[in-house]
C-alpha cells in the first residue's frame, strides 16, 4: 500500500468499509469507519456530498464554487482548503482515489 | 439532576464468553457467564432495533469469541438491516473463507483480528492455544475477500520489544489499522499484573518506534497506540466518559458502561430482560452515578481537564484505590500516583511469574494488591 496523495484531477470515494451516512434518529450527518466515527462540520458535510467517487476533487471543487453565490472566494482559496480537508480524510483511511487504485468504492 | 442524555455512539455486543483461547489478559470479567445464559438470536434482534432506533452508530460484535455463536450472520444482516455499521473482534481461530465470505455478504463492514506475538511460539503460548498461524491466514482472507482489517496486537513486556515486527507485520497483510494495545490492568490482567507491565525503558524504546512508524507509515497504516495508565501522566479518557459514548451488552444481557464494569462492587445493573435500552441508559443508577461532572472530587472537579478525560478510569480508581468513586491513580495528581509508577517499576524488574490463564471456574486466586482500603459493601 502506498499513501494516497490527492490531487485535482484524483477522484476521491469512500472505501470499503467507510460509510458517510445519515443518521436519521440524531438528524446528523456521520462518516463511518472501522472502530471509528466523525462527525463531519456543516462545510464539511457539503463537501462530502459532492464525493461520490464519480467526480474528480477538481470537479468537486467546481460544484462547490458553483454553490457559493454571495460573495465567492477565490477558487485557489477553496480549492487549498478543500484539498487539506480530503488529504487529511485520506491520510485517515477515509478516503481512497479511484482514479488510482483499483479497489472498488463502495456505494452510500 | 438528570438533563436528556445525548445517547451513545455505540454498542458492544458481547456475545459470549465462550473462547477457545485462554489469555491471560483477557478483559472479560473473572467471573464468566455461561452458554446456557446466553441471550437468544431474538433477544439480540430486539437490542439491535433499540441500538438503532436509539441514533446509535456502530455495533461491535465481540466476546469472548464472537465466531462461536452459530447466529452470527444473522445478528450482522439485521444489524446491517437497520443502518448500524458492524464490526467483528476476534480472535479469527474459528474462521474460514466461506463464513467470512457470508459474513461480508451480509453486511460486515470490518474485521479486527488480535495477535498475542509475532513469534509463534511465544503468541500460542500467551493465548495458551495453537492458533497463531491460523489467525494469520484468517487476516490474508479478511483482505482477500476485500473487508478493511485492524491488527489487534496486544503489548506487554513479554512481547512488546516485537513492536517493529508487529507494524511489518500489518503492512506485509496489508492492515489499514493496528492498534498497538498495552494490556489495560483489569479482572484477568489485574491477577497476571507482574507477568505483563513492561519496564519504563521498555515503554519509551516503543513509543520512540511507534512515533518515528507514524511518520514513515503515514496514509499506510493508521497506528493507535496508548502509554500503560501505570506510566501515563494523566489519565485515559476511558470510554469517552463513563455511560456518556458506549453501551455494552454481557452475553447474558447485563448493560454496562463498560467491559469490567462489573468489577466494581454495589454497582448494580440492569438487564435487558427487564428494560430498553433507552430506559436504561437514561435512568441505570450506575450509569448515573459517574457520569458527567458532578459526582467528581478533587482535584478533578477544578481541574481544566475535566471534560477531557472525564475523571480517568472507575474501575482503575477502584482496583487501585478501593474506591470508584475518587481519583484514577493514572493521574499524576493522584495522591498515589507514585506509589503506582514504582509499584510497575519494580513488577516490572523481576522475574515475571507464571500466568494465570483464562478459564471458566478457575478463579481460586487472591487479588492483586491494592493501594487504598477497600470500602466495604453497603
Amino acid at each position: 500500500m502506498e499513501r494516497v496523495v490527492l490531487s485535482e484531477s484524483s477522484v476521491p470515494a469512500f472505501p470499503r468499509g467507510v460509510k458517510f451516512r445519515f443518521n436519521n434518529a440524531k438528524q446528523q450527518w456521520v462518516i463511518l469507519a472501522p472502530e471509528r466515527l466523525l462527525e463531519p462540520d456543516e462545510t464539511a458535510v457539503t463537501v462530502l456530498k459532492l464525493v461520490d467517487g464519480q467526480r474528480t476533487l477538481g470537479g468537486v471543487i467546481d460544484a462547490l464554487m458553483a454553490m457559493i453565490t454571495i460573495d465567492p472566494p477565490p477558487r485557489d482559496v477553496v480549492a487549498t482548503d478543500v484539498v487539506a480537508m480530503l488529504q487529511d480524510l485520506a491520510d485517515k483511511a477515509f478516503l481512497i482515489d479511484a482514479a488510482k487504485v483499483p479497489q472498488k468504492a463502495a456505494a452510500r | 439532576m438528570n438533563v436528556r442524555v445525548e445517547p451513545p455512539l455505540a454498542l458492544l455486543a458481547e456475545l459470549s464468553h465462550r473462547c477457545p483461547l485462554q489469555c491471560p489478559y483477557c478483559s472479560n470479567p473473572l467471573e464468566l457467564e455461561r452458554s446456557g445464559k446466553e441471550l437468544d438470536t431474538k433477544t439480540w434482534t430486539r437490542i439491535l432495533d433499540e441500538a438503532a432506533a436509539m441514533g446509535m452508530h456502530q455495533v461491535h460484535f465481540s466476546g469472548g469469541e464472537p465466531t462461536v455463536r452459530k447466529d452470527l450472520e444473522q445478528l450482522v444482516e439485521h444489524a446491517t438491516k437497520v443502518g448500524l455499521y458492524t464490526n467483528l473482534i476476534t480472535s479469527g481461530v474459528l474462521l474460514d473463507e466461506k463464513r467470512l465470505r457470508a459474513l461480508a455478504d451480509r453486511g460486515l463492514e470490518h474485521v479486527q483480528v488480535s495477535f498475542q506475538d509475532t513469534e509463534e511460539a511465544n503468541a500460542d503460548r500467551i493465548a495458551g492455544f495453537k492458533g497463531h498461524q491460523k489467525k494469520l491466514e484468517v487476516a490474508r482472507l479478511v483482505r482477500k475477500i476485500g473487508l478493511p482489517l485492524t491488527v489487534n496486537a496486544v503489548v506487554h513486556r513479554q512481547n512488546i520489544d516485537h513492536v517493529p515486527d508487529f507494524l511489518e507485520m500489518a503492512v506485509e497483510l496489508g492492515a489499514e489499522r493496528i492498534e498497538i494495545a498495552q494490556v489495560q490492568y483489569y479482572g484477568w490482567a489485574l491477577k497476571n499484573r507482574a507477568a505483563f507491565i513492561p519496564t519504563y525503558e521498555q515503554l519509551q524504546r516503543t513509543t520512540k518506534v511507534v512515533e518515528e512508524a507514524r511518520k514513515r507509515l503515514k496514509g499506510v497504516l493508521v497506528i493507535d497506540y496508548v502509554v500503560p495508565d501505570y506510566y501515563a501522566k494523566r489519565p485515559k479518557t476511558c470510554m469517552g466518559g463513563w455511560a456518556r459514548r458506549f453501551l455494552n451488552i454481557s452475553p447474558a444481557g447485563k448493560v454496562l458502561p463498560c467491559h469490567a464494569a462489573e468489577s466494581i462492587p454495589n454497582l448494580a445493573f440492569d438487564s435487558v430482560h427487564e428494560h430498553s435500552l433507552q430506559w436504561i441508559w437514561d435512568n441505570s443508577v450506575a450509569f448515573n452515578k459517574y457520569r458527567g461532572t458532578d459526582w467528581m472530587p478533587e482535584p478533578c472537579k477544578s481541574c481544566d481537564r475535566k471534560e477531557i478525560d472525564w475523571g480517568g478510569c472507575r474501575c482503575q480508581a477502584y482496583a487501585l484505590a478501593g474506591d470508584a468513586g475518587t481519583v484514577d491513580p493514572a493521574c499524576e495528581l493522584s495522591p498515589l500516583h507514585e506509589a503506582i509508577f514504582g509499584l510497575a517499576m519494580k513488577e516490572a524488574s523481576a522475574e515475571a511469574p507464571e500466568f494465570i490463564y483464562r478459564r471458566i471456574g478457575t478463579d481460586e486466586t487472591p487479588d492483586a494488591p491494592v493501594f487504598g482500603h477497600r470500602e466495604p459493601a453497603e
